[in-house]
């Protein structure tokens, strides 16, 4: 391989990487301006969403914590073992992150499906007739816990995409910007979750 | 951009911040049971924002960065401490 060949792909590994990051701060601002939401309508009516934030199952919401913050410390590992050409052992660590984001989902199906059980959920007649605030909690956790599954849901699918290119080579010691960026996208999951738990489980 | 050799971060050194992430939300569930009052929504989100860093810093390798994706992140998170502070005194002051 050539020197120009080796610098080439050294620039377009840096101007991958930040078009990742710029991509990253477009979700920040996405979840931002939702977060901005909660915090004006939680000074508005404090009382109705300390009231709904006592609804939610403290428990739950750690233990998700604990998925994601375990989850994206083998996704990190993952770069480190596919730099070392331990590709096995990447395969293994990102099979990991991809059952702990899978626990994460049933986590939070069983969560969702215990307050649909009791018809708290969006347009549901129940909700309809809460104090507004109460109303607005719960409106704000939906659309904020969901948009995060999403997420959740879309990073599953690129660490999947991950294991199979590293199988077939594509992704290995040299080239790994596909790696490193689906674990930048993992991190920003976990990023936006660590704000998520306080402001909905734990701040009642 | 930087031309030096890719840093390779050890397991340890992950694993190290892992217990430091399981720590700080220790405490985070802890400190709503210390009866803060105000303070509550302001621990929660300073531990929160800890958290935050530590992982910026450390899982996502910003502590390896060039100086560009290093001052591009600052400068993001200033933008939206701005956003907050400016809705909040808009909203307080109307």
């Amino acid at each position: 391989m050539s020197t120009q060949t080796i610098h080439s792909e050294q620039i377009e590994s840096e101007t991958g990487k930040l078009g990742m990051w710029i991509f990253l701060f477009t979700e920040l601002f996405l979840f931002g301006g939702l977060f901005l939401v909660y915090a004006v309508f939680r000074v508005k009516y404090s009382h109705d969403f300390h009231h709904a934030a006592e609804e939610l199952n403290t428990f739950i919401g750690t233990l998700n914590t604990v998925f994601l913050l375990v989850s994206s410390m083998t996704v990190a590992m993952s770069i480190t073992a596919i730099q070392k050409n331990q590709k096995n052992f990447a395969i293994f660590l990102i099979s990991i992150t991809i059952l702990l984001a899978g626990l994460f989902m049933l986590n939070k199906y069983f969560e969702w499906s215990h307050k649909f059980q009791f018809k708290i959920y969006p347009g549901s007649e129940v909700l309809k007739n809460l104090p507004q605030g109460e109303l607005l909690f719960f409106g704000l956790y939906y659309m904020m816990t969901g948009l995060h599954a999403l997420h959740v849901f879309i990073g599953m699918i690129l660490l999947s995409i991950n294991i199979v290119k590293i199988k077939k080579g594509s992704v290995n010691q040299h080239h790994y910007l596909h790696l490193e960026n689906s674990g930048l996208y993992w991190h920003l999951v976990d990023l936006i979750w660590i704000f998520l738990f306080p402001l909905l489980y734990l701040i009642t | 951009m930087k031309n030096e050799e890719t840093h390779i971060s050890s397991y340890t050194s992950h694993a190290v911040v892992l217990i430091a992430l399981l720590i700080l939300t220790t405490i985070s569930v802890a400190a709503t049971g210390w009866h803060l009052g105000a303070f509550t929504v302001a621990a929660a989100l300073i531990i929160a924002s800890i958290k935050v860093a530590t992982v910026i810093i450390n899982f996502m390798h910003v502590k390896y960065e060039g100086i560009f994706i290093k001052s591009m992140v600052g400068g993001v998170f200033v933008l939206f401490a701005l956003i907050i502070i400016i809705t909040f005194i808009d909203y307080y002051l109307r």
